[in-house]
């Protein structure tokens, strides 16, 4: 890890990370970049592993979607998580993405971000002067920009420790039923208590707005209240009203704003069944 | 960027080439291997026709550099066949002729044959949601699907 941030760091030129290349290498071939030096992190140990600690997950950088799917206990505790990093691509995409590339890919309408914001994860960098950790919200600041600086390089990436009934969901919208880019995508995750209040929720939303976006309004509508039809009502109305979407071939902004509401209640309710609410 | 020297397996065999730090594993397998059962449609990673497994896993190799193959496992179209002998998936094809111009059709074989490894036994949904990384712009998939349903079938009593 430490060449490689030294390597990233030392080239004058254009720099680029390559973890399952599903990105970068179309930007390659189709010419947007020409770089310099072209990093693979997927033979650094540190980023090949899910690890199973008592803090939570620690997922490696180079971790593929088809990995993820395949790992059971993962998969038991953060659902939405998993179910959103498989809606990339084909089976053949799922062989070499990563939710990292996803993530610094720093597309609006990336697929696993949502979940992963919900989910509250962290990722480490490292770096030329060290390791840092910081929330999945802070690493996408515009469409295609990342807050890493140069020669740094995500290590991992960190999800916490389930609580007792706990859930999460991603929901997203594309006119076809495979291989297409989100129109929105909505990702909540609910934890309830015995009787079957929310007692913390975290809920964000992609594709309506220049970065994924984290929407506290929506998780505080949840908090505090057994999901009933008027929290769900107040949590699709504070989707709608966080969205500054675009008009483009896949949605207008006014349908993606309503969409958005209805996204987020059914993903609300698939998590409070997976948490084990009623 | 420089010449890479990469030392790999492809079907089995191992192999040697020189290539260029940018250039895809497609493009070595069919301009310096000869290895053309790979086609190129799209080159994005939306078509499938290029599709090869690396150490078993399912990937369009248009979206892998050449120099990644190092110390792996490839696994081409062209390694699917025993000599003369047609894998069942191939077989099945031509009986159920679901190829028309056949761009497509190493790129789904692989895919299949990738599917059925991992799931013996799939339902016609799980056969279509497997394949859709494949496009084909020829058969209208109906009979791609019947194939690789009687194939499995028949892998199974095997
Ligand atoms: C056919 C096809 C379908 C797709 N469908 C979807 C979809 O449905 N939903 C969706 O969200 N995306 C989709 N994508 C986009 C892409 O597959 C995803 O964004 C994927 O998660 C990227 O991961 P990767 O590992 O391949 O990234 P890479 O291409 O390796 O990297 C992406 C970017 O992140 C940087 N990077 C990667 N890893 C790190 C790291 N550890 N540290 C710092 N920087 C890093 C790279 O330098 C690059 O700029 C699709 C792509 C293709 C080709
Ligand atoms: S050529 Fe690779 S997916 Fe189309
Ligand atoms: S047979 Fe022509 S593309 Fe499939």
């Amino acid at each position: 890890m430490k060449e490689a941030t030294g390597l990233l760091a030392r080239e004058k030129g254009r720099a680029f990370v390559l973890a399952g290349g599903t990105d970068l290498l179309v930007r390659l071939r189709t010419g947007f970049i020409e770089p310099d030096l072209i990093v693979d992190i997927k033979r650094i140990t540190a980023t090949r592993s899910i690890d199973v600690r008592s803090n939570g997950f620690r997922i490696g950088a180079a971790v593929t979607g088809a990995e993820l799917n395949e790992h059971a206990k993962l998969t038991k505790a953060w659902p939405g998580v998993v179910e959103a990093a498989n809606l990339i691509g084909s089976k053949q995409v799922q062989g070499r993405c990563t939710m990292t590339g996803n993530l610094c890919n720093a597309s609006p309408a990336a697929d696993s971000v949502p979940a992963l914001m919900a989910a509250a994860a962290k990722v480490v960098i490292v770096g030329p002067k060290g390791k840092r950790t910081i929330p999945v919200e802070q690493v996408p600041v515009a469409p295609g920009k990342t807050s890493l600086k140069k020669g740094e390089i995500i290590e991992s990436i960190l999800l916490p420790k389930r609580p007792p009934r706990s859930g999460d969901a991603y929901l997203r919208f594309i006119p076809r039923t495979e291989m297409d880019i989100a129109v929105v995508g909505a990702a909540v995750s609910v934890t309830l208590d015995a009787k079957g209040m929310c007692t913390d929720a975290r809920v964000a939303l992609g594709a309506v707005a220049p970065t994924v976006v984290l929407v506290p309004e929506a998780a505080k509508a949840l908090i505090g209240t057994k999901m009933d039809k008027a929290a769900l009502d107040a949590l699709a109305a504070a989707c709608s009203a966080a969205c500054r979407p675009i008009d483009d071939k896949r949605g207008t902004s006014e349908f993606r704003i309503k969409v958005a509401g209805v996204l987020a209640r059914r993903a609300a309710q698939i998590a409070r069944k997976r948490a084990g609410g009623k | 960027m420089s010449a890479i020297h990469v030392t790999t397996k492809i079907n089995g065999d191992v192999v040697d080439y020189v290539c260029e730090a940018d250039e895809t594993l497609l493009d070595v397998l069919r301009n310096r291997l000869g290895l053309t059962g790979a086609k190129e449609g799209c080159s994005t990673g939306d078509c499938g026709a290029c599709s090869v497994t690396i150490d078993g896993r399912l990937t369009c190799s248009c979206l892998v550099l050449g120099a990644e193959a190092d110390g792996r496992e490839i696994g081409t179209i062209e390694g699917m066949a025993k000599g003369d002998e047609l894998h069942p998936l191939q077989r099945k094809f031509l009986e159920h002729a679901a190829l028309q111009c056949g761009i497509c059709t190493p790129g789904i074989l692989v895919a299949a044959k990738s599917l059925l490894e991992h799931n013996p036994k799939p339902t016609e949904t799980e056969v279509r949601f497997g394949l859709a990384g494949n496009l084909c712009r020829c058969t209208g998939y109906d009979k791609i699907v019947r194939a690789v349903m009687d194939a499995a079938q028949e892998m199974r009593r095997a």
